[in-house]
């Protein structure tokens, strides 16, 4: 659950998601569930002349397990309170 | 538990913690910060199938790397 209340707090940045297939996609996150599907708006394929298919393309569902990387605002990560988080997270697990 | 002991090895992953992680889970799912990607391309000359290898070096400042893709992770050298 660390991860999917993480990217709840990140709702309405722009971010960056890349995709296993090399499709790197930049838009406004605006939605997450728990098993990190990611909902885009107002996207914008990086390598638009790779994937010229995706230019109409103005808002997306991303299926979780197709995910390779989410580049983040830094600003907008709260560093210390994350890692606060995790140390709680995993000290309960155990 | 004391919480700097060591009895599991995503411990070893806490110990970076105070590094360049500020998250990870048992998926392995990261955030980083700093980040360096290195890609090794092998390009083979179609005459010669020679092999030449290059790396692609991009950076990042802030990531979360999905942990199904993660293969190793390892605390970096101390020069």
């Amino acid at each position: 659950m660390l991860f999917y209340s993480f990217f709840k707090t990140l709702v309405g940045q722009p971010v960056v998601v890349e995709l296993k297939n090399d499709l790197s996609i930049q838009g406004i996150l605006v939605s997450v569930d728990q098993f990190l599907n990611i909902k885009l708006d107002d996207i914008r394929v990086t390598d638009e002349k790779r994937f010229p298919h995706m230019m109409s393309v103005k808002n997306c569902f991303i299926r979780g397990s197709v995910v390779r990387y989410v580049q983040l605002p830094a600003a907008a990560v709260d560093t210390a309170l994350l890692q606060d988080a995790t140390r709680r997270e995993n000290a309960a697990e155990k | 538990m004391d919480s700097a002991a060591i009895s599991e090895p995503l411990d070893l992953v806490r110990l970076s913690l105070d590094e360049r992680i500020y998250a990870y889970d048992q998926h392995m799912n990261l955030v980083l910060s700093d980040v360096d990607e290195v890609i090794t391309v092998v390009d083979v000359n179609e005459e010669t199938f020679e092999e030449r290898i290059r790396s692609v070096k991009r950076s990042h400042e802030m990531m979360f790397v999905r942990g199904d893709g993660v293969i190793l992770v390892s605390p970096p050298g101390r020069t």
